[in-house]
């Protein structure tokens, strides 16, 4: 399904020309590397235990990680700014309280689904405000908003879950057109970002301002204004990975699982998007989101204990990074 | 120039924690007795050991991210060497710590040798390591250790919990390292600008590759006092660690982008958030409460320093 995708979006990034396939690994490298990975993967635990590709387990995969994917877009495009946001996961979880408590309330459904959405990107913005234009380091920034937001989700929830969500609510558990919705939302939201990041002068400009700022500013970029929207940009897809994070289950936890924003920010960066700045695509940050998936399945599949499973992913993180980094070097 | 924002910096920051003393032993009478600050002190130890080799490695202009696994695979392996292999505990402890300083070393190859750039590759670790002491525990946590371990984590020499003695020690040393030495030199040269050090000839990468290895032996020795001081192991021990190492770190006026930063400001800010996180629970406040004042208070702090530093060096 998503390799379909990836080759109209990548035959049309790269037209036929001699050295096509050149071209194509020089540009697209990494997100080749992370597919190749994926498609290992599933040819040999397919064939260690079949039932790996039933379309129960390919549902959990996909659908079941797809807000990471999602909000590992945002976090791609802060990245190549050469910027990083390590409070998205505390992000999450204050903005699927908010959407669950409006929905458990009684407003209307469309407006709990917004409301993650529009407070995402103004929390964002002020985020980005204080990057931009009072110079403070984004680590520094997010990592106070980090605290203040865990801080404040624990203080307001006190640690209790939204229950009776009605349910028309639970969109990520509903299906378009024999699809579930969250492999619908990834794959298009997927799809548009990369199109307009590498299409439109706004999206040409961030990998600018990342690769070389001063130039960046020379050129006439408004580089202070385009942070501001790159966070708020970033904070309207954390709100949409909330509606499918709150939505899957028939209860909103008052936790996100431990280490999400790390998840992300990785997800990002084996994508394929240079931590420091001006490279990567969107592609690789939602390929390398189902290669974790893919792995934390597998292990299952191949009966290794779930207690490996941080160890598996850690080790293979490390080899994406460093073929990556061979890679570069090999290529330069 | 760069030495008087410094002492402004760091002069900002300890009368911010006259204050934040001063109002917190109006808020409960137990706040300023001797008792509770000695305890204090105990319960800061394992963040400062850290903070402290942190510093150094921001000061380059690097991050280590992976402190808090190898925390957790250091106090796993303890209580494996010890109670699975058989070991003495002494023997046991000293090659968990071992173990530890190795990983830290393995991050400083990652990224000196194959030029990671320090976030990911101590990402990765941290993924690496956490997953290691999961995988080798079990989920299964060591207790039971002989009494005289307690000595490290729970008890008292000359009156002083015995692990503020290895945090006062510790400071000291790398203080004077930091300030005095050709080597303490190095690290912020590497950090204002990489390049011209190599270029001036200072051995960049040996310098980092030194650096990181530290790091991982701080934690680890951290590791060994946290697992005396709760009398337990578990693979989640330290997770979240690293952030918090960060903001003491951060906090004390050390520049991300590195070239610049004290251990006294280290200390300074670490000494701030346990005073925060302590007095206000003492005054009622819950700890959510605490958690979002550290975070207002960081960005706030670096937000002061920033504007004094850009009315006092006009460029």
């Amino acid at each position: 399904m998503t390799t379909t995708v990836e080759a109209t979006a990548r035959s049309r990034s790269a037209p036929q020309r001699p050295g096509f396939f050149k071209r194509l690994f020089a540009e697209y490298g990494q997100e080749i590397v992370v597919l190749a990975a994926i498609v290992v993967l599933f040819a040999v635990v397919t064939m260690v235990n079949p039932r790996f590709i039933s379309a129960n387990n390919l549902t959990t995969i996909f659908s079941g990680n797809a807000y990471i994917a999602v909000a590992a877009i945002g976090m791609a495009m802060v990245i190549v700014t050469g910027n990083i946001d390590v409070s998205v996961g505390a992000l999450i979880g204050v903005l699927a309280t908010i959407s669950g408590t409006l929905a458990v309330a009684g407003y209307p459904i469309w407006f709990a689904w917004l409301a993650p959405v529009l407070v995402g990107m103004a929390i964002n913005a002020i985020i980005g405000i204080l990057v931009a234009y009072a110079r403070i380091p984004s680590i520094v920034v997010t990592l106070g908003a980090l605290s203040i937001l865990r801080g404040g989700l624990i203080s307001v929830t006190g640690g209790t879950w939204i229950t009776d969500l009605p349910s028309a609510y639970l969109i990520a558990q509903k299906q378009v057109l024999g699809l579930p919705v969250p492999l619908v939302f990834m794959v298009v939201l997927t799809a548009l970002a990369a199109l307009w990041m590498r299409y439109t002068a706004f999206g040409r400009s961030l990998y600018a301002i990342g690769g070389n700022a001063e130039a960046a500013l020379a050129t006439g970029i408004p580089i202070a204004r385009r942070i501001v929207a790159v966070f708020v940009i970033h904070g309207a897809f954390a709100g949409l990975a909330t509606i499918l994070f709150a939505t899957q289950l028939q209860v909103i936890q008052s936790t996100v699982p431990p280490n999400l924003e790390l998840t992300v920010i990785t997800a990002a960066v084996i994508g394929g998007v240079s931590i420091l700045g001006g490279s990567g695509t969107v592609i690789g940050s939602t390929l390398a989101t189902i290669l974790f998936a893919t792995i934390g399945s597998a292990l299952i599949f191949v009966n290794v204990s779930a207690y490996w499973l941080r160890a598996v992913i850690g080790l293979l993180i490390l080899a994406t990074v460093l073929a990556d980094m061979l890679r570069r070097r090999g290529r330069s | 120039m760069n030495v008087k924002s410094l002492i402004r910096h760091e002069t900002l920051l300890a009368l911010l924690l006259v204050v934040v003393l001063i109002v917190l032993s109006f808020q409960s009478d137990r706040f300023f007795t001797v008792d509770n600050l000695l305890n204090q002190g105990r319960l800061m130890t394992e963040i400062g050991l850290i903070a402290i080799a942190m510093t150094f490695v921001i000061a380059t202009g690097g991050i280590d991210l992976s402190v808090g696994s190898i925390l957790g695979l250091t106090a796993i392996l303890t209580g494996v060497f010890w109670q699975n292999v058989g070991l003495p505990l002494p023997v046991a402890a000293t090659a968990a710590i071992a173990a530890g300083t190795f990983a830290g070393f393995v991050n400083g190859v990652i990224i000196t040798r194959f030029r990671v750039p320090p976030l990911i590759a101590t990402l990765a670790t941290l993924a690496l390591y956490r997953g290691l002491a999961e995988g080798i525990s079990q989920a299964r946590s060591v207790r039971g250790y002989p009494e005289w371990f307690y000595v490290l984590g729970q008890q008292d020499v000359l009156g002083v919990p015995t692990q503020l003695w290895i945090l006062f020690f510790a400071a000291v040393v790398a203080s004077i390292i930091l300030a005095y030495t050709t080597w303490g030199r190095t690290v912020y040269a590497v950090g204002s600008n990489e390049v011209a050090s190599r270029f001036s000839g200072l051995s960049v990468e040996k310098t980092k590759l030194a650096l990181y290895t530290a790091s991982g032996f701080a934690a680890a020795v951290a590791a060994v006092i946290f697992v005396s001081r709760v009398s337990t192991t578990r693979s989640d021990m330290g997770t979240g660690i690293e952030l918090d190492a960060i903001t003491a770190v951060v906090l004390g006026g050390t520049s991300i982008f590195g070239g610049r930063g004290t251990i006294v400001g280290t200390i300074i800010g670490l000494c701030l958030i346990q005073a925060l996180k302590n007095g206000l629970s003492l005054a009622g406040v819950k700890g959510d409460g605490t958690i979002m004042l550290i975070g207002a208070v960081l960005i706030l702090a670096i937000l002061a320093s920033n504007l004094f530093e850009r009315s006092g060096t006009r460029t």
